[in-house]
């Protein structure tokens, strides 16, 4: 169990740390499914060791959730790319006082 | 008939609205219109006149009550008008002298293309004049004291497109603001003290409250009365007022308005003589505007100013004699009316006078006009006799009373005005020796003419009325008619015998005229221009400044107001603005600085993120482990 859980922490800091430090924003997109996944592996954890089904219920909307947002995500950043030929996060910084 | 007065001002005001609304149409007739209103109205108050004086003495007065003007809880105001001995003698003075002026109109104004609006204010005024006399309430009073007001400001500056005639009228107008403070102040007093305005109420009552009370309304009234009359401290409006066309400054300016102050003081007689200290402010305020006027008038070259200096002076007389107290307010009436003819003659003379020297004022330029214009010299030398208080005339008659009384009610206020009758005199000689006596002196392209019909008429009827008015003192006529009005005459024992006095004034005056003639006669040069500011000497230098009430008022009112609204102007902006603004620029500053996180770069708000986001759960944490 204590391995299932800090799995999912390690995951999770992993992925925390590569948004914030990554530029490319399809790795930076990665690192957030990445996020993602750990607090999944987390929910399901936790499922199994109450013995009910709120967990996997939680993980499956977070998986559809997840799916809605590499939608559109990636229409995002496919289209800056376009317009900047760049997937840098740290270009697209016009939303600035 | 009698109940019917308010004719007597629906008529010129009829008159009034017609030509100010009928339009070019009228131009041509315009002037005839408003001429036979006044006549109307003159013809309608003569005829009152004639009944009121059938009547038995006790019973001259007449009150007509037109309906309520204004009802508030306990407080009504009737649209009340009295006709009565005092306001008879008004009406006619007014509608008299009102339609000869407007006779006289026809002709000074022919040139004029405003005519027809000319002769729609001059209608005006005698309905809010008449409205002024008749009243009966002292708010329906006001109603007229201020329509003459309006009447006065829109003449004075009737020609308008002449900066100096449109500061005229302002000055007027805002000089007599002050004074009708006073006139709103004491009504509202009367309303305080009496629950009324009704003047015929108000004078009935003063007698059963103590004495401040009538002081304090005896001293606002006498505020009013300075305003309107131009009496010291209010006078520096009358001498720029002389801008107006002469018509108006004979009218308005000599003849009726400014004596209205006169005529508040003596309708009101009641409260004053309730009031010793006010009648004691009166009697001084008189007497020093009648040497103050008559000083200027020593000093000025103006033809027109030197009369509004005359005119000043001699409603001085009139103040004095009114502040004298039962015993002078038939006389004040009485100088009144024979200065209203005889100032009337002199002013429209004056105009004829200007009429024939291309309107130059200056008297330095006239000179040898006697022959010139016979007529007007004739009629202005009987107004002159009449100022003069020449035997005979009604000058003679009215001043004397005044001075008499004076003496016999203290004897430096009668030496005052005797000194006053000497000026005159100097004055007045001096302007009809430089007008119509000596060299000429006129200007390149002047050729000096008589005036038309139109005006002389006006001037022979004025005349006559100067020359002969006095005999409505003859058997005490004018005291008795009065009686009704003002209350019975007080006769006071003058400390010498009557033909003492009147020898004595005839000296002073004899002592006058010789001086003016010693000086601007004996065919002396006068130089057609006035010597400079520092030739003169310091009396003339402070007449010519009409003894500094211009600067008086700049430095006493003017500067310390303009200073007070400069102090209130910053504050307004730098502590009333400062706040308002002030907050709002701190909260501009605030939001500034909370802009500064706002860097556009993703990581750095997910940095924040993750940063609240465990700033929550270590709370979470430190909530469940507490």
């Amino acid at each position: 169990m204590t391995a299932y859980l800090t799995l999912s922490m390690l995951l999770f800091s992993i992925g925390a740390v590569g948004v914030l430090i990554r530029r490319n924003a399809i790795v930076v997109f990665m690192c957030v499914e990445l996020m993602l996944n750990a607090t999944n592996l987390a929910f399901v954890s936790f499922a199994r060791q109450h013995g009910n089904l709120d967990g996997q219920v939680a993980a499956f909307f977070v998986m559809v959730v997840a799916a809605a947002e590499v939608v559109i995500g990636l229409a995002i950043i496919v289209s800056i790319y376009r317009t900047r030929r760049s997937a840098s996060v740290d270009e697209a910084n016009l939303l600035k006082a | 008939m009698l109940d019917q007065s308010w004719l007597l001002i629906a008529i010129p005001l009829a008159g009034a609205a017609l030509l100010l609304m009928w339009g070019k149409e009228s131009d041509k007739f315009g002037h005839l219109i408003a001429t036979a209103c006044s006549t109307a109205s003159f013809v309608f108050g003569l005829i009152m006149f004639i009944q009121l004086a059938g009547r038995d003495p006790a019973d001259r007065s007449v009150t007509a009550n037109l309906g309520t003007w204004i009802q508030a809880g306990t407080f009504s105001v009737d649209f009340q008008f009295t006709f009565d001995t005092l306001s008879s003698l008004f009406v006619l003075l007014i509608t008299g002298v009102g339609t000869l002026i407007h006779i006289y109109s026809i002709g000074y104004m022919a040139d004029d293309e405003r005519r027809r609006r000319f002769f729609a204010y001059l209608n005006l005024f005698i309905a809010a004049m008449l409205t002024l006399v008749l009243a009966g309430d002292y708010l329906v009073l006001f109603l007229g004291w201020e329509g003459v007001g309006l009447a006065s400001y829109l003449l004075i500056g009737f020609w308008q497109h002449k900066p100096s005639a449109a500061a005229a009228a302002k000055k007027a107008f805002v000089l007599n603001r002050v004074g009708d403070l006073g006139m709103a102040l004491a009504i509202m007093t009367m309303f305080a003290w009496f629950g009324t305005t009704s003047i015929a109420a108000v004078n009935e009552q003063i007698h059963s409250v103590s004495g401040n009370v009538a002081t304090a309304l005896g001293l606002l009234l006498l505020l009013g009365a300075c305003g309107k009359s131009a009496q010291v401290p209010l006078q520096a409006w009358l001498l720029d007022a002389m801008e107006g066309p002469t018509p108006v400054s004979a009218l308005i300016h000599a003849a009726t308005m400014v004596t209205a102050g006169v005529y508040l003081v003596v309708r009101s007689h009641d409260i004053f003589d309730a009031s010793p200290t006010a009648r004691n402010f009166v009697i001084a305020v008189g007497l020093v505007t009648l040497l103050v006027g008559a000083w200027i008038g020593c000093a000025k070259d103006d033809i027109k100013k030197v009369l509004a200096g005359s005119t000043m002076s001699q409603i001085g007389y009139m103040m004095l004699a009114a502040g004298l107290g039962p015993a002078g307010y038939a006389f004040a009436i009485f100088h009144l009316l024979t200065h209203g003819f005889f100032k009337a003659n002199m002013f429209l003379g004056a105009g004829s006078v200007m009429h024939g020297m291309n309107d130059d004022v200056d008297m330095r330029h006239y000179g040898a006009l006697r022959t010139a214009m016979p007529v007007t010299f004739y009629t202005f030398g009987i107004g002159y006799l009449a100022i003069l208080g020449f035997p005979g005339t009604s000058g003679f008659f009215s001043k004397d009373k005044i001075i008499e009384t004076a003496l016999a009610t203290n004897i430096w206020v009668g030496i005052g005005a005797l000194i006053g009758a000497g000026v005159t005199a100097f004055y007045m000689t001096r302007l009809m020796l430089m007008t119509f006596f000596g060299q000429k002196r006129w200007q390149k392209d002047v050729h000096p003419h008589e005036s038309g019909l139109t005006m002389t008429i006006p001037l022979m009827v004025l005349a006559a009325l100067s020359a002969f008015a006095g005999v409505i003192s003859l058997g005490n006529w004018i005291e008795d008619w009065l009686e009704p009005a003002t209350g019975h005459l007080e006769h006071v024992e003058p400390p010498l015998p009557m033909l003492a006095i009147t020898l004595i004034v005839l000296v002073v005056v004899s002592a006058g005229v010789a001086l003016a003639w010693f000086i601007y006669g004996r065919g002396n040069e006068i130089a057609t221009e006035a010597p400079a500011d520092d030739q003169v000497s310091v009396f003339t230098r402070a007449g010519r400044a009409e003894m500094y009430g211009n600067q008086i008022n700049e430095a006493l009112v003017v500067r310390p107001t303009t200073y007070l609204t400069r102090a209130l102007v910053w504050a307004d902006a730098k502590l009333v603005d400062g706040l308002v603004t002030g907050t709002a620029d701190r909260i501009g500053e605030l939001s500034g600085e909370l802009r500064k996180p706002q860097t556009g770069f993703v990581r750095s708000y997910a940095l924040m993120v993750l940063g609240g986001a465990l700033v929550v759960l270590l709370a979470l944490l430190a909530v469940t482990l507490a």
